[in-house]
């Protein structure tokens, strides 16, 4: 028991889990993170998560594309090898609106990817981190860094009360897929 | 998340009068002076122009409230269900609207102040070079029978789908929402094949000898933008006012977010006529965008696409943004004038040109038919409660959280 490093309360109903977060903040027990097979409406103001930022990450990517398609396209074909194409100008903006807005969406979509690879830690290969398995099946996690905690019973009592149908220590923080 | 606790009152009523009423009426008086003064200067072409742009403007907003609450109904979607009752009122508004529509269309016809490229006064008519079908196609009895009959069948089904909701009011169960659900599909079948006939009939028309078969789409997508522009700027003014204390940030948001992606939706019809025009540069399409760039319609030909694009795009880009009611409110009522210009841009540069302007006859119209919607759809608004309280996704839309 010496070497406990997270607590984790199973839940098999969303709002008894909520009711558990209630519980352990009125009791000022800091909650690591909370993982849920599902969305839960309210869960991000209640857990005090901030917005996520991929709408900028987004519009960065998004722009970076707009620039590049338009940077090229000046470069190539009004610049570096300028031609006469259909008696247009060679820079011909509304003839370039159409890729400008195809690398402005692939650069988006592309850099979302990545952003998300970057912010799960998925990359292809390697193993994810879980910390516990039924969260993506039928099992609602309140996860306590046990390190944070004074009195780990308290903490067990309060999960029960709740309605919290397992309570786990771990000495690992995840556990793997082998 | 349980049982939810509220203490709204469902049946609370809507009632038009004081301010709101006194203002639309002003409206309406202001408009019908414009027009008989438009009329006596001897500006009868321009007047019926002006009409027919705000008439048909009219008809659109209403008949993209219909749009709204079929799309509600075949999606089942449940965010909106406590808002329903507004776009409702646009669609119990659309028989007016028609009439009105077709009577100012007809009034033009036969007195050959509107679509003089096809529609010619008796001995004048030497000009024709259409073909045989066009001509056909062209024919002032066919034309308003085709007008007739798109307008007269949305009416019926904005009726209908209202009764219903009523029904559903009184007698409670699903019957209503199913039977919605049927009717919706039916109306978005005929409304999806007849809404580019209507705008081809309508306003390309003026300029018969012109033709772009995007050009239904793009009145299809000013329609839903300025609809759902108008319902949210009703939306918020009646939350403003204290009514429907049930909507929330995220109703808000949600139509916010209507507004936002059709502003993106128009500008690509927009654009999607304009690059296939400039690109293929054949004389008898570019003729259309050679009058709008020059002289006093090139900088409107801009201030076009500034507001019903650049000004959304920016200004509602963040998530914020389209939860703040008066930064949405005023990009609403930027977009209403923004699609009035379109409408201006579609019918005044193909028919009377240099003569057109802004003036007492164009502001007039704009006031009146101002008025007379204000005063139309607040009055259908306060003929059924603020909800519909047995709508089966009530529940879910007084959750409604985005």
């Amino acid at each position: 028991m010496s070497k406990i490093k997270y607590i984790l309360g199973l839940f098999d109903d969303p709002d008894q889990m909520m009711h558990g977060i209630d519980k352990l903040q009125e009791n000022k027990i800091g909650i690591y993170d909370v993982y849920t097979p599902m969305p839960i409406h309210g869960i991000d103001d209640k857990l005090g998560i901030k917005r996520s930022r991929l709408g900028f990450v987004a519009f960065c990517c998004g722009i970076t594309g707009t620039a590049t398609a338009l940077g090229l396209m000046y470069f190539t074909m009004s610049y570096d090898w300028p031609m006469n194409i259909g008696g247009k100008p060679n820079f011909a903006v509304a003839n370039f609106i159409p890729i400008t807005f195809e690398l402005t969406v692939l650069f988006c979509a592309l850099g979302m990817v990545a952003a998300f690879f970057y912010a799960t830690h998925l990359f292809p290969g390697r193993a994810p981190r879980v910390m516990e398995l039924r969260a993506s099946d039928d099992r609602f996690v309140i996860a306590i860094d046990a390190s944070t905690v004074t009195d780990s019973t308290q903490v067990d009592s309060l999960l029960k009360e709740a309605g919290a149908v397992e309570i786990k220590h771990n000495d690992r923080k995840y556990i793997s897929y082998e | 998340m349980g049982a939810h606790h509220h203490s709204y009152n469902f049946s609370e009523q809507f009632s038009f009068g004081g301010k709101a009423k006194t203002i639309s009426l002003i409206g309406i008086v202001l408009g019908v002076l414009a027009i008989a003064y438009g009329f006596l200067t001897g500006h009868a072409e321009r007047t019926f122009l002006n009409l027919l742009l705000m008439s048909y403007y009219f008809t659109c907003v209403c008949a993209a409230g219909l749009f709204f609450c079929a799309i509600q109904f075949v999606a089942q979607a449940g965010w909106s269900a406590s808002l329903l009752r507004v776009p409702q009122a646009f669609s119990k508004v659309l028989p007016f609207a028609s009439v009105v529509l077709v009577i100012v269309v007809a009034a033009g016809l036969f007195s050959h102040n509107l679509y003089g490229s096809w529609n010619h006064a008796p001995g004048e008519g030497a000009g024709h070079h259409f073909s045989d079908s066009k001509a056909f196609y062209l024919s002032p009895l066919f034309f308003i029978g085709r007008l007739i009959l798109f307008l007269g069948a949305y009416s019926i089904f904005g009726l209908l789908l209202s009764k219903l909701s009523v029904n559903e009011d009184v007698h409670g169960g699903l019957k209503s929402y199913e039977k919605s659900i049927k009717y919706s599909t039916i109306f978005l079948v005929i409304f999806g094949f007849t809404t580019p006939l209507w705008a081809f009939d309508t306003i390309m028309s003026l300029e018969a000898h012109w033709f772009s078969t995007m050009f239904g789409w793009y009145n299809f997508a000013a329609m839903w933008v300025s609809g759902m522009a108008a319902i949210s700027i009703v939306v918020i003014l009646l939350t403003k006012a204290g009514h429907m204390p049930w909507i929330k940030d995220s109703h808000i948001h949600n139509l916010g977010l209507f507004v936002f992606a059709f502003s993106i939706f128009w500008t690509y019809i927009w654009f999607a006529q304009f690059l296939l025009i400039y690109y293929a540069n054949i004389p008898e399409e570019t003729v259309y965008f050679f009058k709008r760039w020059e002289g006093f319609y090139l900088p409107l030909f801009w201030i076009n696409l500034i507001i019903n694009f650049l000004s959304p795009v920016l200004i509602l880009m963040s998530r914020d943004a389209k939860r703040k009611t008066n930064i949405l409110l005023s990009v609403c009522i930027l977009l209403l004038f923004g699609h009035w210009l379109d409408y201006y841009m579609m019918i005044m540069p193909g028919t009377i040109g240099d003569a057109a302007g802004f003036g007492i006859v164009e502001i007039g119209t704009i006031l009146g038919f101002a008025g007379l919607f204000t005063f139309a759809v607040l009055s259908s608004l306060s003929k059924a409660p603020l909800a519909p309280k047995n709508h089966p996704f009530l529940e879910e839309s007084l959750n409604h959280q985005i």
